[in-house]
């Protein structure tokens, strides 16, 4: 028999009696529904999880120390590495050949510093970054208010909102009742804060001018400490917080690069590389952050940069085991949901083997006419794939209906609790595609035994059967 | 313990040749339907053979005796056997499904067919909304869409009165008679088999007693089956 003809005699036979295959039907769905519902709620948290984590812009950074450096990141390096005095030091040279290595976007140094900034005559104590001015691109300033730099020596900051409400006398809040990031920025947009910051100067070769004088008698290099101010005009506030992966050296002021680099503000390893004679006129930075174009890489320019002498951190390390995590918790999810469509494909070998008995002298008829055992099963089978594609079709609608509700019933539940509204809650396309599949595969499998036994019915005995 | 075997068609041995009109006569559970079934295919024999067109349907495969029984058997019940939740064109057309013959051809030739058995008017009507003559006509369509060599009826007047009887059992003869047909009908009514069977074959406990040539009959074009 042809597919239509099969598709078309299985549809009719199912209106016939169309009660109990439709409660079949809706067994199905239920099934499909809770699966999809179980799965999406999986997927919907791992994407939340790592929307957080790609927000804070370092999932495709790994940050690269120097053996030197003793508080390092990855501790174990320190075992079979070199001792930390005969390591290399991160420059500027340094910092060139990791921009070098194969699918490294950029590498720049990392320059941040505590420094007093002044706003209205109020001074305010943070930490300020330079930010490269590929950043712009960092989910973190997609909703900047105002605009990032200008160039990358603008004498401009973006402010993190934090910063921006401690300027403006605010008491910064959490939960929903947050205070939107625009009306922070309104009024500070456009107005000026006063750095200041010290800067490292280069002695040897010209003389100490401004007061701070250092000891000529010393050997190798030496510089002298500047106090120096600087204007510098607020051009944005970003609402996310661009380096919350950072912890406690985060910062809350951004400056463009090339103006931080071009200030030589005094760094914590310039005090520790001094004692070097090596030392020259070439900037050391304690850390390099290098950004990778693309983040399934990060592995292998890890391991390349370790081999050059340093010690490198991702986040990518740390999403490792979260994956792992979600990769359980999906399959436990998925078993689950399993477990109810299990249960509607009992109903589908019942409905179907009650059918066989109902229509045994039909069965009868047909082979008696010319049907093959083979047209009698496949009769059976298109009968179970139907009410598989059927429940599978009304599953997934279910299932996306109950995501809904749980979603909204959450949010409501966050609300109350003043959190923000998330969205945890995903069904992808692949999900809908793998619920019908799998509906349409488990009510053929359901579909066998029925089948099997309607094709090996004796034709004989069928139609004596009244 | 073990199951009793009941020899329902024992050492019977019969030869049919192309374009006859046959009558199996016997009491009930002599046996005759056993070897109807025997020759329709729809069951095999425990030992021996039955041999239609130089094939032996005891060798062949399930597969081969399906389509041995779309091709070359048609055949008519007692009961009718027409599907009920089914209209008599899609009844009728059910064979040629089974055949894979196309859509379009199938609808037309299920029409002739319904046409040449009188009931071009009933052709969206269900079974139950029909009387069993008319039931019988559309069953005798159904039997013969694939145009078999073989039509095999199985007391196609069991459930008529005997005016409709005689309608299907002069459309049979008509068939036998035009289309050159094998007729092997099953029946417990002597009168009836007389009266349009070539041949007339008796059997009493599964076994051949008599076989004899009828009176009435019309030499038939002689041929091996």
């Amino acid at each position: 028999m042809k597919l239509p003809d099969l598709a078309e005699l299985a549809l009719r036979n199912l209106r016939e009696s169309v009660l109990r295959n439709s409660l079949t039907t809706i067994g199905i769905s239920v099934g499909v529904a809770s699966l999809v519902a179980m799965l999406s709620l999986g997927i919907g948290l791992q994407q939340l999880a790592s929307r957080r984590l790609m927000k804070s812009g370092l999932f495709d950074t790994v940050v690269v120390t120097s053996r030197r450096d003793l508080r390092n990141f990855g501790r174990d390096d320190e075992r079979t590495a070199p001792p930390p005095g005969e390591s290399r030091i991160l420059d500027e040279p340094t910092r060139i050949e990791i921009e070098h290595l194969p699918n490294v976007m950029e590498a720049y140094p990392d320059i941040r510093f505590i420094t007093e900034l002044r706003y209205e005559d109020k001074p305010h104590l943070t930490m300020v970054a330079a930010l490269p001015s590929s950043a712009k691109s960092n989910d973190a300033f997609e909703a900047v208010q105002g605009q990032f730099f200008s160039s990358d020596i603008a004498p401009e900051v973006v402010i993190q909102k934090t910063f921006a409400e401690e300027l403006l006398g605010k008491t910064p809040k959490t939960g929903l009742d947050e205070t939107n990031v625009a009306v922070v920025a309104a009024p500070l947009l456009g107005k000026e804060l006063t750095m200041r910051y010290a800067q490292r100067e280069a002695a040897p070769s010209t003389a100490g001018n401004a007061g701070a004088s250092s000891d000529q008698g010393a050997a190798g290099a030496a510089y002298s400490v500047v106090s120096r101010e600087l204007k510098l005009q607020i051009v944005g506030v970003a609402d996310l917080d661009p380096e919350s992966m950072r912890g406690p050296t985060r910062a809350r002021v951004f400056l463009p690069l090339k103006l931080a680099e071009s200030l030589h503000v005094m760094q914590p390893t310039d005090l520790r590389e001094i004692s070097r004679a090596a030392a020259g006129s070439q900037p050391v930075y304690s850390s390099v952050s290098v950004r990778v174009k693309n983040p399934a890489e990060i592995h292998a320019i890890e391991d390349a940069i370790k081999k050059m002498g340093f010690n490198t951190f991702s986040i990518l390390d740390a999403t490792r085991s979260l994956q792992q995590f979600f990769a359980v918790l999906d399959v436990f999810l998925g078993i689950f949901g399993s477990l109810a469509l299990a249960v509607a494909s009992i109903g589908i070998v019942n409905t179907l083997v009650m059918a066989i008995l109902e229509r045994r002298r039909e069965i009868g008829i047909m082979k008696a006419i010319g049907a093959s055992d083979g047209d009698v099963k496949r009769l059976f089978f298109a009968e179970a794939g139907a009410m598989g594609i059927l429940g599978g079709i009304l599953g997934v609608i279910l299932g996306w209906a109950i995501g809904q509700v749980i979603n909204l019933g959450t949010n409501i539940y966050l609300k109350r609790q003043s959190l923000p509204p998330e969205h945890f809650w995903a069904v992808p396309w692949w999900l809908v595609a793998f619920a019908l599949v799998f509906a349409f595969g488990v009510s053929l499998v359901s579909g066998l035994y029925p089948a099997g036994r309607a094709a090996r019915l004796d034709p004989v005995q069928a139609l004596r059967y009244e | 313990m073990g199951e009793t075997v009941i020899r329902a068609v024992d050492g019977v041995s019969l030869e049919v040749f192309s374009g006859e009109f046959v009558a199996l006569l016997g009491s009930s559970g002599s046996g005759k339907s056993s070897v109807l079934n025997l020759i329709a295919g729809l069951d095999r024999p425990t030992s021996g053979s039955v041999v239609v067109n130089d094939r032996d349907l005891a060798q062949l495969s399930r597969e081969e005796l399906a389509r041995y029984r779309l091709h070359t058997v048609g055949m008519v019940f007692q009961s009718f056997n027409l599907i009920a939740s089914m209209t008599l064109a899609e009844n009728v057309e059910l064979p040629m499904r089974f055949a894979e013959i196309e859509r379009g051809k199938r609808d037309s030739l299920a029409r002739e067919a319904l046409t040449r058995v009188g009931l071009q008017s009933r052709m969206s009507h269900r079974p139950s909304e029909l009387s069993g003559g008319e039931q019988q006509r559309a069953a005798l369509a159904r039997a013969l869409i694939n145009r078999p060599q073989l039509l095999l009826a199985d007391e196609p007047t069991g459930n008529l009165d005997s005016h409709t009887g005689t309608e299907i059992m002069d459309m049979v003869r008509e068939f036998n008679e035009k289309l050159g047909m094998t007729v092997v009908m099953v029946t417990h009514e002597r009168a009836l088999a007389e009266r349009y069977a070539q041949r007339l074959i008796f059997l009493a406990d599964g076994k051949l007693v008599s076989d004899e040539t009828n009176a009435n009959a019309v030499g038939a074009e002689r041929g091996r089956l």
